[in-house]
């Protein structure tokens, strides 16, 4: 940070007040920025930001009804679908709404990267499109022929010359310090806590948790199912991702067929799902709740239509959740593979024990996956 | 060095006395147009492919802005069973990757790249570096009539099965498995057939700009006299040479990966699907240069022109070109910053994409400095440049945004990049288009546009695709991913007004067709140099439209 600021102060130092004192003065106070130009017509999600853990729900009373409480009962259980928690759909939190920034973000990286744009590059972007806006305004009223009947023929300026190709080396290097040390931070993970392998298929996610020997197959909830659990249409899926609070959670990613890409914004996560590549990509959130993602590589005809919900629990109600599933936790049983074998449902119980330690980088060419071209899935 | 351009303005050699001579001696009808060796009636035919290519293309965007006006699947069902009766709806939604697949090739590489090099490039190269012809008339023939062929394999590529239902429905980059095993059927093998063939055009255009830059300037006329379009144009020919020829190479393996049992870029193999990417976005990057440079080119006789001053800054115009075409080169990887990239990669690609932003700014500033003390005038050229100028800012500062790979894992496949891209291409390289077009229009068709219908096409069509891109960035910044169909409902009122900016955006090429057609026929009759003392470059020298064969005396620069 010192280095950063040492370079505002460069900047500032080169006329570039403007920039720096902006940079300078958002930094600490985060909120401030967006809520003045946030549209009027986000005060149902503001207030819901307000107060994180509370549904909008009281906004849409037609929907209230038809929301279930969701606990993890013998009843849903017994369902197809089960969920971990009582986690709903927020308006403006973990999915997108009708704004103009950034969605709120609840991971370390994200709160790191949303301030590195929020406050470094989109003020010295605005900055450089108005500065360009002001000086094609200035020559346009001042140079008009009307005004300047005589043109000059001057065609060199050293100085100037000189001066708008140094000083944008110089705004560059400001991004740039911040920029890099993202990208260490990305590719620096903690401890994980928890490994979710994700493989993307023609048109749908699969998760396996090697450690607790589950297996799920998430697909998208056609509109009528979404609009009856109260979730956002286009986003909400059959079976979550399920993951506890607090919990680093390493990500390996492949994929089926074609590539697929896993992405979940509210987390600043984003990876490719390449066949025949295990990429490795991380998160972890404080915040129970419920996120929404969608798969942001073209991959064929319902490239639309693959969505991806992480639901954030309480490690009790993780618990719960795995055991509903018919997965052990590790450690918590003295004989996992054969219990988790003896499940309906689980396939391929390959529970290591073990946390797998992290890798600063994407793995390539790990022994290739099944290359299968027909879908797995049963519809 | 007060006035390092060519400036003609003693040379007064070329009509009058030409109008019986024998070199004026012109073909019939269909030797003139099929059998052509004349750079100004190819680059014609050019430019008349280029609006055709583009009223497709544009009519494409327009119908997905159309099913992208509301929430869920409106109009895709009925516009595939009108192409192919009895379609399923997996068939219908593969119908618009059909269709983003199509805009994307169409606009690159059957509208904006014929339009700039072979258009622009062939009417005003040979006259601005005072030549006869290109180098290589006949090699400029079959340059452009590759492309036709490749135009219709590309449209009928749409009636062949290609996997999920008709038409290549694979974005396009064309990625593999998609483009390989995720697409069974021969649109795909249609589709790759129709690039190899444009880019085959593409290479013989290059190859005869060069030759002809390198060999057939005016005497006196050094690469450092040389006007900033030829310059332009030269160094897209190299890009053109460098980067077209991987792409081939990648494409010919998707080609047998399809269809002879190869694993170029099958992982089961032993292949790599990144691989191919790396393939692409090696020619990819180089590509989007070439789409803007001729702009670049062509916005500074513009804005030179109408400030009724020298270029400011010459030497550092044609180098930043230079510079940009040659870091071009070494900043692909950014378009794959996902793709599972070790860390100190990323970080090379991020530090070096924002290399480029240091020549293009140095181009901004000329731009405004050649105006700076001179005295303007805003005929519709440079109305159009003037958008390109602030727009093309507003494109590349969100690219320094997305050059930071870690910001860029947000922002990947979001319509944050079909923002930013098409503020520099549909709001850059259109606008550049425009500004050469109303610029040159008098000295192609030797008559005059209606200034009042292009003032009128500028200012709709400026509002417009304003209106219709920039709600794009609000979009991807709330995550939205592109080549989607449907999107979840907090979406909805970005896209519907995004929709209603290309219908603005209609209404301004309304004018335009209008302008064309009234101006062709109609139009005054325009005189040797329109646009007074700021126009200095060897065109405006000549007759409007030029002799059919001019500068038989090559004209001395001084």
């Amino acid at each position: 940070m010192r280095t950063l600021f040492k370079h505002f102060a460069f900047a500032a130092a080169l006329a570039l007040a403007p920039a720096a004192a902006i940079g300078q003065a958002a930094a600490p106070t985060q909120p401030t920025v967006q809520a003045p130009s946030a549209p009027p017509s986000d005060a149902i999600s503001a207030q819901s930001q307000a107060q994180p853990a509370q549904p909008a729900q009281s906004s849409d009373p037609a929907l209230a009804p038809t929301i279930s409480t969701d606990a993890p009962s013998d009843a849903t259980v017994a369902q197809a679908t089960t969920f971990a928690s009582t986690a709903r759909a927020e308006p403006g939190i973990g999915q997108p709404r009708h704004y103009w920034g950034l969605q709120e973000q609840f991971s370390p990286i994200g709160v790191e990267a949303a301030s590195f744009h929020n406050y470094i590059l989109m003020p010295a972007i605005t900055i450089i499109s108005l500065l360009v806006l002001f000086l094609l305004a200035w020559v346009i009223i001042r140079y008009r022929r009307a005004a300047n009947p005589a043109p000059s023929r001057t065609t060199h300026n050293t100085v100037l010359e000189v001066a708008w190709t140094l000083v944008p080396v110089l705004i560059l290097v400001v991004i740039a310090v911040p920029s890099i040390r993202l990208l260490a931070h990305q590719y620096s993970p903690p401890q994980a806590d928890l490994t979710v392998k994700v493989i993307g298929n023609q048109w749908y996610w699969e998760y396996e948790y090697p450690d607790h020997g589950i297996s799920l197959v998430s697909n998208m909830l056609d509109d009528e199912q979404a609009r009856a659990r109260g979730e956002p249409r286009q986003l909400a899926v059959d079976e979550r991702m399920v993951v506890p609070v607090g919990a680093t959670v390493k990500l390996i990613v492949t994929s089926n067929d074609v590539i697929h890409a896993f992405g979940v914004p509210a987390f600043w996560t984003k990876i490719d799902a390449v066949p025949g590549r295990l990429n490795e990509t991380w998160f972890s959130t404080d915040r129970p709740g419920l996120y929404y993602g969608v798969c942001y590589e073209l991959c064929g005809a319902r490239h639309g239509y693959m969505p991806i919900a992480v639901e954030v629990v309480t490690p009790e109600q993780f618990a719960a959740w795995v055991a509903s599933k018919g997965g052990q936790m590790p450690g918590a049983a003295p004989a996992p593979a054969a219990t988790a074998a003896g499940q309906p449902g689980v396939t391929a119980a390959q529970s290591t024990e073990a946390v797998p330690a992290p890798t600063n980088v994407a793995q390539e060419a790990v022994p290739a996956p099944v290359l299968s071209r027909e879908s797995t899935q049963t519809e | 060095m007060t006035d390092t351009t060519a400036n003609a303005v003693h040379f007064e050699a070329s009509h009058g006395e030409h109008a019986h001579h024998d070199a004026d001696h012109m073909p019939g009808f269909f030797a003139r147009w099929f059998m052509s060796t004349n750079h100004k009636d190819i680059g014609t035919l050019y430019l008349i492919f280029a609006i055709i290519a583009g009223i497709i293309g544009g009519g494409i965007s327009g119908l997905m802005r159309w099913e992208l006006a509301e929430p869920g699947i409106q109009h895709l069902e009925a516009w595939a069973q009108f192409m192919n009766p009895g379609a399923t709806y997996d068939e219908a939604l593969h119908l618009w990757n059909v269709l983003i697949t199509a805009h994307g090739l169409i606009m690159v590489f059957f509208m904006v790249m014929p339009a700039m090099i072979g258009g622009f490039g062939n009417w005003f190269v040979p006259l601005m570096i005072g030549a006869p012809d290109m180098a290589f008339p006949r090699m400029n023939n079959i340059s452009f009539w590759l492309l036709p062929p490749a135009f219709i394999l590309l449209l009928s590529s749409a009636f062949f099965p290609g996997g999920n239902g008709p038409g290549a429905g694979i974005g396009w980059t064309a990625y593999a498995p998609l483009s390989t095993s995720g697409s069974s059927g021969p649109a795909v093998d249609l589709a790759i057939f129709s690039l190899h063939i444009a880019g085959a055009s593409s290479i013989l255009g290059a190859v005869n700009f060069i030759t002809t830059i390198f060999n057939m300037r005016a005497p006196g006329m050094t690469l450092h006299k040389m006007p900033l379009f030829a310059w332009s144009v030269l160094v897209t020919a190299f890009l053109l040479l460098l980067s077209l020829p991987v792409l081939a190479g990648a494409i010919t393996m998707l080609l047998t990966d399809r269809n002879f049992g190869t694993h170029f870029f099958d992982a089961a193999g032993g292949g790599d699907p990144v691989l191919y990417q790396h393939l692409f976005w090696f020619f990819g990057h180089p590509e989007v240069y070439i789409m803007i440079l001729p702009g670049f080119g062509m916005v500074s006789h513009v804005v030179a022109t109408f400030s009724r001053k020298p270029i400011f800054g010459y030497l550092g115009m044609a180098y930043a070109m230079v510079a940009i075409g040659v870091i071009g080169f070494v900043v692909w990887a950014h378009h794959m910053f996902t793709v599972g990239m070790d860390v100190n990669t990323k970080m090379y690609f991020t530090a070096a994409t924002m290399v480029i932003a240091v020549p293009t700014g140095i181009k901004i500033f000329s731009w405004i400095a050649t105006m700076w003390g001179g005295s303007l005038t805003f005929q519709t050229p440079m109305l159009w440049a003037l958008g390109f100028i602030f727009m093309f800012t507003v494109g590349g500062v969100t690219g320094v945004v997305l050059a930071n790979g870690g910001v860029d894992t947000y922002m990947h496949d979001t319509y944050y990049v079909v923002a930013h891209f098409h503020y520099v291409l549909s709001l850059g390289a259109v606008f550049s288009l425009f500004a050469g077009f109303y610029y040159w229009f008098a000295k192609m068709s030797g008559r005059m546009y209606n200034e009042m219908l292009g003032q009128l096409h500028f200012w709709i069509f400026f509002i417009g695709v304003n209106v219709l891109f920039f709600p794009m960035h609000f979009l991807g910044l709330q995550g939205m991913q592109r080549r989607v169909p449907d999107y979840t409902d907090a979406f909805a009122d970005y896209n519907w007004l995004a929709s209603w900016g290309y219908a603005i955006m209609g209404i301004g090429m309304i004018f335009f067709f209008i302008n064309l057609i009234w101006s062709l026929f109609a139009g005054r009759k325009a005189p040797d140099n329109p646009w007074g003392e700021g126009a200095t470059t060897l065109e405006w020298t000549l007759s409007s439209p030029p002799p059919f064969h001019q500068f038989e005396t090559l004209p001395r620069i001084d």
